[in-house]
């Protein structure tokens, strides 16, 4: 066995990496999207998604299948309404300035991580995953003693990762329905397009905020709650997954869902890719210089409108 | 144009040159240290606060001048007076390349741009590990550590030394927020749209002040290496970039002042709050939530509306 099988691992993994990121990134793009703000505690919303997971899954003394089910409906919840709160209490009353709202989400961001550092602690926990089995993919080869078949023992998949990549394409499926074909999208597209025109109109525009930044918090905490039977949950995990989707919001164009999602894809498989063949400080330097590249000379990002 | 400015930030180089006499060796030693790194808030605050450009990759600014200096003096055997030069003029052209790229960016596109460059500067310090002791970093030995005769082991020489730097970099940045170009700056801060209408080529004068402030940066970042015989990888890290935002909001972004009271509050904050819990940053988050919520404009930014109005 040679070069194939790597490629087709790195490609699966790189799925995997694209869906967490893809939920993650749809997160900060829909608060991007309408309120024109950069969100820096995102990644700490990824990060309580996990911790609160593992806190459901060990401390209520449930079976891990519905444990885990419960923090799949709870997390989310319970992250959203913090992101709420925190959108009530700070960046509502900033009035959205683009730049008080960075400063203060920086800070809100050292606030999140040191309260989850002090209770929660400095170890990295793991997370029992509701079912795993290996699916054992066959793999022909044409050996020095003609074809050779390698299987079960060749290489194979995991059920649960496979679930994680169909559970986020059925969940971001369902998030753009509800924007494009509810009256709850209609009054998010609204207050998008023209905040002013639609509170003449008589749409809470505070409200949508308030919400929409619920929800932008609760879909990163879906992602981590998907991610971390795979990944173990730190109180530190919050930063690779702000700056992956600040990278893949910018690529696909700040503010545009759809070109969030193709990014997603677009970085997630190369990360998988690099990181198999290359070394990953390389590769996060050759990520990272692209994104840059990408903003100086194309401010809209690859899929993006112009916006000004 | 008045004279109160120059007074008063004399009077406060007075002042801290006979504070060393009147605290202990502990406090001289970190005062010392915040005069450097009040350095970097000024450097800083010359962009944000002047200029009106939110920079989140500072930290390579810093890192450059401390790089510059720590490889040149440890692999190339540079004396401490040559490293210091080479150094600013390392600094001088990495803050024209930056200056370059990211200007062509506004706004949040700016921000998230100097956050990754600084980003890359941090990857790369830790893929060249060999040389750079990565996180570790490395020590200068003593020939780095020595210039005009005054060695910086010496804590009376390391003070005095800070101090000097500090007064230079005050009183040169006091005179030159007076400038035309100096005042340009606060008029592109203000109403960048106005300025371009009055004929001012706004460009040039971003430029100039990215090149100004990246060259104070990297003085703090060499004179920091010079003086306390240290460079490593977290000076080069995302934290590095937001203490001086932090510095400069706390005392007050747009006062020649500011900075030196931002650090020395933050700092003292820390020294206070670590000795109760591990979680510092827990404290320093509050303080940047309850600040932007509350004193947008930082201590020395109140004071200034409150009475003092002439303050620069």
């Amino acid at each position: 066995m040679e070069f194939g099988p790597y490629l087709i691992i790195a490609l699966f993994e790189g799925a995997l990496t694209s869906a967490v990121i893809a939920l993650t990134a749809v997160g900060l793009s829909v608060v991007f999207g309408l309120m024109r703000v950069v969100n820096v505690a995102h990644g700490e919303f990824f990060m309580l998604g996990a911790v609160f997971t593992w806190f459901i899954t060990w401390n209520l003394g449930l079976n891990p299948t519905v444990g885990f089910i419960t923090a799949l409906l709870l997390v989310p919840l319970a992250v959203g309404s913090l992101a709420t709160l925190a959108d009530r209490l700070i960046l509502n009353r900033l009035d959205y300035d683009p730049e008080r709202t960075i400063v203060a989400t920086i800070g809100l961001l050292y606030l999140i991580q040191q309260s989850t550092l002090m209770s929660y602690g400095p170890d990295a926990r793991p997370v029992e995953p509701p079912f795993n089995h290996r699916i054992a993919l066959p793999w022909i080869e044409l050996g020095e003693s003609g074809w050779q078949i390698y299987w079960p023992w060749g290489f194979g998949i995991t059920t649960y990762k496979l679930a994680v990549i169909l559970a986020a394409i059925v969940l971001l499926w369902i998030l753009l329905r509800l924007l494009a074909r509810t009256k709850y999208g209609l009054l998010i597209r609204a207050t998008q397009q023209d905040s002013e025109m639609a509170l003449a109109f008589g749409i809470p525009v505070s409200r949508v905020y308030a919400i929409v930044f619920g929800i932008g918090g609760g879909l990163a905490a879906l992602g981590a709650v998907l991610i971390v039977p795979i990944r173990q949950a730190h109180y530190l995990m919050g930063g690779e997954p702000l700056l992956l989707s600040f990278i893949v919001v910018i690529v696909g164009g700040l503010g545009s869902i759809p070109g969030t999602i193709l990014a997603a894809i677009l970085i997630g498989m190369s990360d998988g890719l690099i990181s198999v063949f290359f070394s990953p400080t390389l590769a996060k330097i050759v990520a990272t210089l692209l994104v840059v590249f990408v903003l100086i000379f194309r401010p809209n990002g690859l899929f993006g409108k112009n916006q000004q | 144009m008045n004279d109160k400015n120059l007074a008063l930030n004399i009077g406060v180089v007075g002042f801290l040159a006979l504070l060393f006499f009147l605290v202990s060796d502990y406090h001289d030693g970190i005062i010392a240290r915040i005069l450097i790194l009040a350095i970097f808030a000024m450097g800083y605050n010359l962009l944000f606060g002047y200029t009106g450009l939110l920079s989140l990759g500072h930290a390579m600014f810093f890192a450059t001048g401390m790089y510059g200096y720590g490889l040149s003096v440890e692999l190339w055997k540079f004396s401490a007076f040559e490293g210091l030069l080479f150094a600013l003029v390392i600094s001088f052209l990495f803050s024209m390349s930056i200056g370059v790229l990211t200007l062509r960016t506004k706004g949040v596109a700016f921000m998230i741009v100097t956050l990754m460059f600084s980003q890359v500067f941090y990857l790369v310090v830790l893929l060249f590990g060999e040389h750079t002791g990565g996180d570790e970093g490395f020590v200068i030995s003593t020939h780095g550590r020595t210039l005009f005769g005054l060695n910086f082991v010496d804590p009376t020489s390391k003070y005095f030394a800070s101090l000097f730097l500090f007064a230079v970099v005050l009183l040169g940045l006091t005179l030159f927020v007076r400038t035309r170009t100096g005042k340009c700056l606060v008029a592109i801060r203000e109403n960048e749209e106005r300025a371009k209408m009055l004929g001012y080529d706004v460009w040039v004068h971003k430029f100039i002040a990215i090149i100004i402030s990246g060259v104070i940066c990297g003085l703090a970042g060499a004179s920091y290496t010079l003086i306390f015989g240290y460079a490593g990888a977290a000076f080069a890290e995302v934290h590095y970039s937001i203490l001086p935002l932090l510095w400069v909001l706390l005392g007050g972004a747009g006062t020649l002042i500011g900075p030196l009271v931002g650090t020395v509050f933050a700092f003292y904050l820390i020294d206070i709050s670590s000795g109760y819990t591990s979680a510092y940053l827990l404290i320093v988050g509050l303080v940047i939530v309850l600040l932007t919520l509350f004193a947008p404009q930082g201590l020395a930014g109140e004071l200034k509306r409150r009475m003092a109005h002439w303050l620069q």
